[in-house]
């Protein structure tokens, strides 16, 4: 039996991207195996349930929880993981903030399963079979975790001692976490926001920047950008200048717009909303001297017009865990 | 029962024109609705779209920012920022299927005292057509 400190990974509502991404320590992750006892991840490791709950409280060290809750079971194994562990982190963006999952906020619980079961040209379902929490069959009662009506961050259903934001998390970020937590000097403060920075990807974005005056938007298929200038200047619907840094500018690096994976910066709680900030003052509004008010209107309503989703641009990846949270009426 | 009125209308108003618009107002001894409550802002230009979402998160029925008329802004541009945030979010709140007639916004200036009263009048009686806001 092993007395060096258990470590779990454990993925709820995600797509496994966050298990390739701590794989992707490469050889480092020998080093997590020589201080810890990776006990516990159903991605890579035969560990149950079971073993999990026979643990006592706080065995775990530390828990890396990826994924967002969307079923009865991310919601148990989210308290199990917490009651069982002494450091839970919210790794990832689905966790912290619902990620693309998240995006399911916009509409009703019933409409999904809807359009996954009945409403589809490509489905075929004459018993319209929908996967209920109970069926009754020969062999007796047959169960799955039912579908919650909404997706919640891991935040929102349990208390989270730190964050590591990213969709997925740099590796070179997971270690830096990891090496923080580890200090000699004690771990951060409690609800720290670890593997980056306070400010924005436009920190660490190498593009020349200038003053931002913008009459349209682009979308990434109409335009090939200029590789040195800002991506936002040339009307792309680059998120960076809303986006926690921490990536170190990757996608502006390959000509790509920031779409916004690693959060809202230090300080904010809702990207969509500093993403309308930004955009709403560099609308370039021509010559302003006596214009009126229907002028100005038309001239702001021809700029946004280029805009074709807002919600779905600028909370890709943080709808669960923004103000509004999803929509209000769905 | 009037629903809209046990809900809290916010305003934001820029320090420079509407608040000195409804100042003058409140100095004719005009009356306004009691729901209405003004918060006084340096520049409409200061609005971030995160207080919008949170007053509609707290309960609010609706959210009017008030800006000078355009070229009157004291720091140049700060009505024409606030005007393409409010087009942006309007477009925004009816994706995330919040009343667009919940905000609005309007250029008051200081000698504007009747016309701050029809606004406020008016999204009040708007907004009395419209169901309260499911957060609240």
């Amino acid at each position: 039996m092993s007395t060096k400190p258990k470590i779990a990974m454990y993925w709820a509502a995600s797509c496994g991207g966050c298990e390739i991404a701590l794989v992707n320590l490469h050889e480092k992750i020998l080093d997590v195996d020589a201080a810890f006892d990776f006990y516990f991840c159903p991605c890579l490791l035969d560990t149950k349930t079971n073993d999990i709950k026979a643990l006592p409280d706080g065995e775990l060290a530390i828990t890396f929880f990826n994924g967002g809750i969307r079923t009865e079971e991310n919601l148990e194994m989210a308290r199990l993981l917490r009651k069982k562990s002494q450091i839970l982190i919210a790794f990832g963006s689905c966790a912290i903030e619902g990620c693309i999952p998240g995006l399911a906020n916009l509409t009703a619980a019933k409409s999904l399963i809807d359009t996954i079961y009945h409403d589809n040209i490509t489905i075929d379902n004459p018993e319209q079979i929908t996967p209920d929490p109970q069926t009754q069959v020969a062999e007796g009662p047959l169960g799955v975790p039912a579908f919650r009506d909404t997706l919640q961050t891991l935040a929102q259903v349990t208390e989270v001692d730190y964050f590591i934001p990213g969709c997925p998390p740099e590796s070179h970020q997971i270690w830096q976490a990891i090496a923080a937590l580890t200090a000699p000097a004690g771990p951060p403060p409690i609800g720290s926001v670890l593997g980056s920075g306070p400010s924005t990807v436009c920190v660490e974005c190498r593009r020349e920047k200038t003053d931002k005056k913008i009459n349209r938007f682009f979308r990434n298929y109409e335009i090939i950008p200029s590789e040195t200038e800002c991506l936002l200047e040339q009307g792309l619907l680059c998120l960076g200048i809303a986006t926690r840094q921490g990536c170190g500018g990757l996608c502006p690096e390959v000509n790509m717009p920031c779409t916004g994976c690693y959060g809202p910066p230090a300080g904010r709680s809702d990207q969509g909303a500093r993403m309308t900030a930004a955009l709403g003052s560099i609308l370039d509004l021509g010559d302003t001297k006596g214009i009126n008010e229907s002028e100005l209107l038309a001239r702001i309503e021809q700029a946004l017009g280029t805009i074709p989703d807002p919600v779905g641009t600028f909370y890709k990846y943080s709808l669960a865990g923004s103000i509004p949270g999803g929509r209000q009426d769905p | 029962m009037n629903r809209t009125l046990d809900h809290t209308i916010v305003g934001f108003l820029c320090n420079w024109c509407s608040y000195a618009g409804a100042d003058h107002a409140g100095g004719s001894q005009k009356s306004y609705p009691h729901n209405f409550k003004i918060i006084r802002v340096m520049c409409s230009g200061r609005v971030e779209p995160e207080f919008i979402l949170e007053a509609f998160r707290k309960g609010a029925a609706g959210v009017v920012i008030m800006a000078c008329h355009p070229g009157d802004c004291h720091y140049k541009t700060g009505n024409y920022q606030a005007a393409g945030r409010y087009h942006l979010l309007q477009k925004m709140i009816s994706q995330l299927g919040i009343d667009e007639n919940r905000l609005v916004m309007e250029y008051i200036s200081a000698s504007e005292g009747e016309r701050f009263i029809e606004v406020v009048n008016q999204t009040v009686h708007t907004l009395e057509g419209i169901p309260p806001p499911p957060l609240s």
